[in-house]
């Protein structure tokens, strides 16, 4: 369990020891997030979400595009901070720990929790590089054989290991679409973190790319709890444990669009039984 | 189906033909614009023309012995020593750069990686007003402060002019160049790339250096490039503050006063006797002219390729 001074830094003589000891009393939920509601300006992209992501699951955001995932995926580990404008209300606790508490350091938690982006990013570097750079500037290992075994490590557990083994020091730009994405994969589990944040991770493959990651999810599982982004309904019903559908809501008056939760559940009683009338659109196709 | 048929049948060649007018409106127009353009490539190629023809006669006339290792650059008496200025124009552009390399990188970095908006709409205004300095005021500002209370400090001559002041002064005058120039080439680096290095738990520092850096490197080799090039070409303050008028004797020391390649020029062609001296002393400004043209010439060719390497990288 991640204490805060695990997140912050240099200051680990002051815990908030009330919310370490709280943790255990449920133990697999690794995300608990109340009311959450972020801001782009005045603009509010996502109203009021409570949800909570359970370890060693996959939890699926879906629903229309511009219904704020994206946005709320970002607060799990921070990247938020990035945006001049984003403004985070709420509570969202990692293991207990508010992320959100002015002592946790944003780059600590980003070491805990990987993020796998919608379109292949990997650097203008050799395939080994891309796969060190984490584990490097976290300081866990130079180059040598303890960086060799992480990136091997690395590169199996995203199903790239035979692909590349031959040619680890090529540039990784020349690897294909589907390549790169597991590429990046791979480069998030090297920092070995607790969790995989995955946004539309194959929305710019091929479906037998597609369908690599998809096995590729199946297999990390085991060892992380998976938030992953879809607009794709089928992927999140094959992959996924639990299911989040998200809409926008219009208000009449301002015409302002902001994202709701509108159901959360497990995928099967999503898809199959789902208790809101727009869910139940939305999932049979009949979403306007 | 008859109307299509109909509708071409229909169509005379004048309703295709467009008013008459404006299409001998816009002959016209292009004719003006290529003429515009023509006249741009006949004062170049009248200028080259110039420098070659008084180069190629000093070439020919001149005792090569005076152009090498002679006491200094004498032209009027007909010592045309060209290490002197040579040693004079590398002096100064490396104390430029020394100037401007890290002060424009660094503003440069500051602006893209770090700057909030409120920040950069002040900075940016400030390095665009001093690209804008006219280089007389620099020379001026050179001479009568960065002597006295820089170069005096730091083991020079308050007093008077040196390749050490006006190196200072030209460096300051390209920091806006190398500052825009390496703010372009680390703007073009994807933002996808500072997000990935993020997420990976890299500080902002991290990513600047180990991603952002690398990415844009060419642009930023490019960068310095051009300002080499600027620093090499830059006349009026290293004639300001550079220490030495119409002559200069060879020296390798920095805290000296002497003549780069432009400033000693720039001496030849303003003496009150006009260029007289020596048969060649005229030609000599247009021989030292060509060598500066051919050098500035290769740096801006070279730089031009590390800048759209940049471009076609992503
Ligand atoms: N950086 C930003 N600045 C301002 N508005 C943004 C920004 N990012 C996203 N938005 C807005 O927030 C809303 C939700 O966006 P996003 O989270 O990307 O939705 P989704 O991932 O569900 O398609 C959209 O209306 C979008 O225009
Ligand atoms: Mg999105």
């Amino acid at each position: 369990m991640a204490a805060i001074d695990d997140l912050t830094e240099g200051r680990g003589s002051e815990p908030l020891g009330e919310m370490a000891a709280e943790s255990p009393a449920m133990p697999e939920v690794v995300f608990d997030v109340e009311e959450l509601s972020v801001y782009y300006g005045e603009f509010q992209a996502i109203q009021d979400a409570s949800l909570k992501v359970h370890e060693n699951e996959i939890t699926a955001f879906i629903g229309p595009s511009g219904c704020g995932k994206t946005t709320l995926l970002r607060c799990f580990n921070r990247m938020n901070d990035l945006i001049e404008t984003a403004r985070v209300t709420g509570s969202l606790r990692y293991h207990g720990v508010d992320l959100y508490d002015s002592k946790v350091d944003a780059v600590e938690v980003r070491r805990r929790i990987g993020m796998v982006f919608q379109k292949p990013n990997p650097f203008p570097k050799s395939i080994r590089a891309n796969v060190a750079y984490g584990p490097r500037v976290a300081g866990l290992a130079k180059k040598g054989p303890v960086m060799d075994d992480i990136v091997e490590n690395s590169l199996r557990k995203a199903a790239l290991w035979d692909e590349v083994k031959d040619r680890l020091d090529d540039n990784a730009l020349g690897l294909s679409g589907g390549q790169q994405q597991r590429l990046c994969i791979a480069r998030a589990i090297a920092t070995d973190p607790d969790v995989l944040l995955m946004d539309e991770p194959c929305s710019a493959l091929d479906p037998i790319a597609t369908t690599r990651i998809e096995e590729l999810m199946h297999g990390l599982k085991d060892d992380y709890s998976i938030v992953v982004v879809t607009h794709n309904m089928q992927q999140a019903a094959r992959v996924s444990d639990r299911t989040a559908f998200f809409s926008v809501d219009v208000n009449p008056d301002s015409d302002n669009r902001t994202g709701i939760l509108v159901e959360y559940d497990s995928t099967q009683q999503i898809f199959s039984n789902p208790s809101d009338e727009r869910t139940e659109n939305y999932v049979t196709g009949r979403f306007g | 189906m008859e109307t299509p048929d109909s509708v071409r049948g229909s169509l005379s060649l004048a309703a295709l033909a467009g008013s008459p007018r404006r299409v001998r409106k816009e002959r016209l127009i292009s004719r003006v614009m290529f003429c515009a353009a023509l006249v741009s490539v006949v004062v170049s190629a009248l200028i080259i023309y110039a420098l070659f023809s008084e180069a190629w006669i000093f070439m020919r006339d001149v005792d090569w012995s005076s152009t090498w290792g002679e006491l200094g650059w004498f032209p009027r008496r007909g010592i045309y020593d060209m290490p002197t200025l040579l040693v004079a124009s590398l002096w100064t552009t490396l104390i430029a750069m020394i100037v401007a390399a890290p002060l424009g990188m660094g503003a440069a970095i500051y602006l893209s990686e770090y700057a909030r908006p409120t920040h950069r709409a002040i900075l940016k205004p400030i390095l665009e007003i001093l690209a804008g300095i006219p280089s007389v005021v620099l020379g001026f500002f050179a001479l009568l402060w960065l002597a006295p209370n820089v170069v005096a400090h730091i083991g020079g001559e308050g007093g008077r002019g040196s390749m050490l002041t006006a190196g200072i002064g030209v460096g300051i005058l390209t920091v806006p160049l190398v500052a825009s120039i390496s703010e372009d080439a680390m703007a073009a680096v994807p933002k996808s790339l500072r997000e990935a290095s993020a997420g990976l738990g890299a500080r902002n520092a991290v990513t600047t250096v180990r991603v952002v850096l690398p990415a844009a490197v060419s642009g930023l080799v490019a960068s310095l490039i051009v300002a080499v090039s600027r620093a090499l070409g830059e006349t009026m303050v290293v004639f300001m503050a550079g220490g030495a008028a119409d002559a200069a004797i060879r020296t390798y020391s920095p805290y000296d006063g002497s003549l780069t390649m432009p400033s000693a020029m720039a001496s030849l062609a303003s003496g009150t006797d006009q260029v007289v001296g020596e048969g060649l002393t005229f030609q000599s400004l247009f021989f030292v002219g060509l060598v500066l043209f051919l050098l500035t010439l290769g740096l801006n060719l070279v730089g031009d390729r590390f800048v759209n390497r940049v471009r076609e990288q992503y």
